[in-house]
């Protein structure tokens, strides 16, 4: 193919990608209730509505309660289990790493409706640590997945060098796997709070009383005078998450960035 | 490796949290889930005794049957749109872009917005008063609203292929990203042209990823349950609300362990199919 | 009572042993090759002693101390491995200092410390240079120092040389052995290139498929190998098959079929061996010369190089050609005469 066309298909293809997603800016600041053009003025009112809004407080509230025990809870379970296999030769680690990929192949209904059987037949309420048992589902493979390529990707030697260098394994973890596996372990909490910060259809069936941000805007969706206050909050958490992905790009930048390999 | 093969006690130690996690959260109300669709309801609760008139109900009764024909066209009209898009791009950033890092971010930028708001900005693009219409009425290019543009199949594939999109652009970038350039030098070098080049090197090589994105975005789709639910209709209704109807309004739990059963069969079986499939063509290839 | 002693050491993965029964004593301050082809069980080896494999049986003792129970941390020993596993995130002085760590030194005295053994190494003032902007040669010495600053008992180099270029390979042999005599510590050397294990070490053990053939001084490792395997990895050497015939005083006579009867020294045959034994008459190539009268051949191929040249002469009767090097011949049919004395005779290979 030529460079030229290819080129432009790309900027096409980029223009595909955005054009959704910049509906959500463009008409939060528009003066109107209706989403349909032309805009009608410059407005911040509908940001004023979303501060003013408390169950919309206490449902970021929430979300940001599971994803960050989410992110931690998954990061350290895939940390433990990233090791377990590459450095340690074990029988079945194949097995268990086929179990533990298994939520990537099973859709979030039939995970989050079978917890929620589950949680009836045991006599446990619906609740957020509910939320976080099933997004630990959805997240552990995320964080198994970019743990074990980060712990691949490093000269198994250098662990052994700190050995040989008389330090017992908690401080070669600390001085050396923990500060190389830096890079992965930012990408891993990141990644996993994301997802679960956005999970919607497994926090529906198991959130009970108790709303998550995902399931506010659900129920907005309904109301169609809400709309770009939706629209507006939506604006705001495409903000965040730029600011936190380049935050997060910034720090991998102050740990390693040359390759890992020894040699 | 500090003492490999004689601590492997420790190495199961370090797996044991995670197993357990997933015993309890994954294993088990799978089995409950298998348990349940072999009951009938009865009231409030579950009648004496096994049964297979759920799984009969399942693959008896023809909407039903019209419902996963319906899931797995539409996924598999996503999975082939999103990937054939998506690998044209992926190219461009392997080969041909000059800041990759800055292409990369700007690609999945995107996605870092609520999937329900990316979902319902289709709706808001695609509806009767969107964006789309009051723009082409705007330019008198049309009298009335166009009403196909919504709730119907075409809307849950287009919206799907942009919600999945980056699924596909990654996979497919890393095993572009992964191929030793000296092999397509290699291949010029013997008299192959640049079409020739692709076909024999670079498509092959890029396959895993394709094969990749191809599974990671068709075992998801076909159970997706907004985008049907906000831009489906009734002829863009898929699997996942039918299995949300018998949980929540009809109430009939065995009924939706079947189907949540069923369907997960189906989709085991078509990706396991595809993949074996994809295997015996890389062979016959070599 | 040795320094190293190996005791009946042997280690399996899954399959056969990789290292076999190896008995091995090193001393205090030698500088100790194992040699061997890749796969032989050198690395193994070596990695048993470090504490990074633990012997299925045997026992290792360092100084007199028992070390299986020992874990890696904690023994007298200090690795530069073969990928030099220099620490990404540390700059060159934290890569050396991070063995002290335990000594808790005043930081003026962990200062000279390092500044010190950068010195021993030749890289006086690159202490603050990032782990990636080290040359090949450079990350090799950050290794070698980073192991030499603890002052351990035991230094041990798997393939310390491997990765570098020729020369530079050379240039670090002469300076691995002068820091070798400074610092006085015991080295453990593995390597596949016979060339590096010879010209560095006081004593060389080779090694294949697990077991150690021989266990020598370079000269006579060269001069009077044990078994063909140590004579064929060590130099050219010519093989030709003969039959014991007589042993009378300090002289053997062998009848070496193409080759006649021939004589040599008795103290050059393996030990033990019998009238009519069928033997491997072994002579390496500089010990061959071009003569007026002799076994007859013709030089099938030449290779100049300088002084001396290599030749392969090709003799009736049998199929592989006979390894000379010398001075050029006349032109045409050529003779060969052996040395007598310079004759090894080696058990049979059946």
């Amino acid at each position: 193919m030529k460079s030229k066309t290819l080129r432009l298909y790309a900027f096409a293809y980029l223009a595909f990608l955005y054009v959704p997603v910049l509906v959500l800016p463009v008409f939060s600041f528009n003066n109107s209730q209706f989403i349909a053009f032309p805009l009608s003025g410059f407005t911040t009112r509908w940001y004023g509505a979303l501060a003013a809004d408390s169950v919309l407080r206490h449902a970021l509230s929430n979300s940001l309660t599971v994803g960050i025990v989410t992110a931690l809870l998954s990061t350290m379970l895939g940390l433990a289990a990233a090791r377990a296999v590459t450095r340690y030769r074990l029988r079945g680690a194949g097995a268990a790493l086929g179990f533990i990929s298994l939520p990537l192949f099973i859709p979030d209904i039939v995970l989050g409706l079978s917890l929620l059987m589950l949680l009836g037949a045991v006599g446990l309420p619906l609740s957020l640590a509910a939320v976080v048992l099933g997004h630990l589902l959805v997240c552990v493979p995320f964080a198994l997945t970019v743990l074990i390529a980060r712990f691949e990707g490093f000269d198994k030697n250098l662990e052994e060098a700190s050995a040989d260098l008389g330090e017992d394994g908690w401080m070669t973890f600390w001085r050396i796997t923990f500060p190389l596996m830096l890079p992965g372990i930012t990408a891993s909490l990141l990644l996993t709070f994301i997802t679960s910060f956005d999970e919607f259809l497994v926090a529906y069936f198991l959130s009970g009383t108790e709303a998550t941000l995902p399931i506010y805007i659900w129920g907005q969706l309904r109301f169609p005078e809400r709309l770009p206050m939706v629209l507006a909050l939506g604006a705001i958490i495409l903000a965040v998450s730029v600011a936190l992905v380049i935050a997060a790009e910034y720090i991998r930048n102050l740990g390693v960035k040359k390759p890992m390999v020894g040699a | 490796m500090p003492n490999k093969g004689q601590s492997s006690s420790e190495g199961y130690g370090l797996l044991a949290p995670t197993l357990v996690v997933m015993g309890v959260a994954l294993a088990a109300p799978l089995l409950l889930m298998v348990l349940t669709s072999l009951q009938a309801q009865s009231g409030p609760g579950f009648a004496a005794g096994w049964t297979l008139d759920q799984y009969g109900a399942v693959l008896g009764r023809a909407s039903y049957r019209l419902l996963f024909l319906r899931s797995v066209a539409i996924s598999a009209a996503v999975t082939l749109v999103t990937v054939a898009l998506a690998y044209p791009m992926a190219y461009f950033v392997a080969f041909h872009a000059k800041h990759k890092f800055i292409w990369l971010v700007a690609l999945t930028i995107p996605f870092w917005t609520s999937y329900l708001l990316r979902v319902f900005a289709w709706k808001i693009i695609l509806g009767y008063g969107g964006v789309i219409n009051s723009a082409l009425m705007r330019l008198h290019l049309i009298d009335q609203p166009l009403g196909v543009l919504l709730y119907n199949p075409f809307a849950v594939v287009v919206t799907l292929a942009h919600a999945w999109a980056a699924f596909a652009i990654l996979p497919i970038y890393v095993s572009l990203e992964k191929i030793d350039r000296s092999l397509l030098e290699a291949a010029s070098d013997l008299g192959d042209g640049p079409l020739r080049r692709f076909l024999r090197i670079t498509l092959p090589l890029s396959m895993p990823g394709v094969i990749g994105a191809a599974i990671l975005i068709f075992v998801p789709t076909t159970g997706d349950y907004v985008t049907p639910a906000l831009v489906g209709g009734t002829q863009g209704t898929m699997i996942a609300n039918l299995i949300e109807v018998q949980f929540n309004s009809v109430g009939n739990w065995p009924l939706g362990a079947a189907l949540s059963l069923v369907s997960m069969a189906i989709v085991a079986v078509i990706a396991g199919l595809f993949l074996a499939s994809a295997r015996a063509a890389a062979k016959a290839a070599r | 009572m040795s320094f190293l002693s190996i005791a009946n050491v042997s280690k399996s993965f899954s399959g056969p042993p990789v290292v076999n029964d190896v008995r091995l004593e090193v001393a205090r301050g030698e500088f100790f090759a194992l040699l061997g082809p890749s796969g032989c069980g050198k690395t193994t080896l070596l990695r048993m002693i470090a504490g990074f494999e633990t012997p299925d049986s045997g026992t290792i003792a360092i100084d007199g101390e028992a070390m299986n129970a020992v874990p890696p941390n904690l023994r007298p020993t200090n690795m530069v491995f073969q990928s030099y596993a220099i620490f990404p995130h540390l700059n060159v002085f934290d890569n050396i200092a991070y063995g002290l760590r335990k000594l808790k030194l005043p930081k003026d005295q962990l200062r000279a410390r390092v500044e010190a053994i950068l010195a021993t190494v030749r890289l006086d003032g690159l202490g603050g240079r990032a782990a990636d902007q080290l040359s090949g040669g450079q990350r090799q010495r950050v290794a070698l120092a980073r192991a030499l600053v603890r002052e351990s008992k035991i230094l041990l180099l798997d393939e310390p040389l491997g990765a570098l270029d020729k020369r530079l390979r050379e240039a670090m042999q002469v300076e691995l052995r002068a820091i070798q005599r400074k610092v006085g510590i015991t080295f453990l050397l593995v390597t596949h290139d016979q060339e590096e294990a010879l010209s560095l070490s006081d004593r060389v053990a080779v090694m294949h498929q697990g077991r150690i053939l021989q266990v020598a001084d370079p000269r006579t490792l060269y001069e009077r190998p044990s078994c063909r395997e140590v004579a064929g990895f060590i130099g050219e050497m010519n093989f030709f098959h003969a039959t014991l015939r007589e042993i009378a005083g300090e002289t053997a006579t062998v009848n070496a079929g193409i080759l006649g009867i021939l004589t040599l020294p008795a103290v050059n045959l393996a030990p033990g061996m019998k009238i009519d034994d069928h033997i491997l008459l072994a002579i390496r190539p500089e010990h061959v010369r071009f003569a007026a009268s002799g076994v007859a051949g013709d030089v099938a191929a030449s290779t100049f190089l300088g002084e001396r040249s290599h030749f392969h002469v090709k003799v009736a009767g049998r199929s592989e050609p006979v390894f000379v090097s010398g001075s050029a011949p006349p032109a045409g049919a050529v003779h060969l005469e052996f040395t007598p004395e310079k004759l090894i005779g080696l058990p049979s290979d059946s």
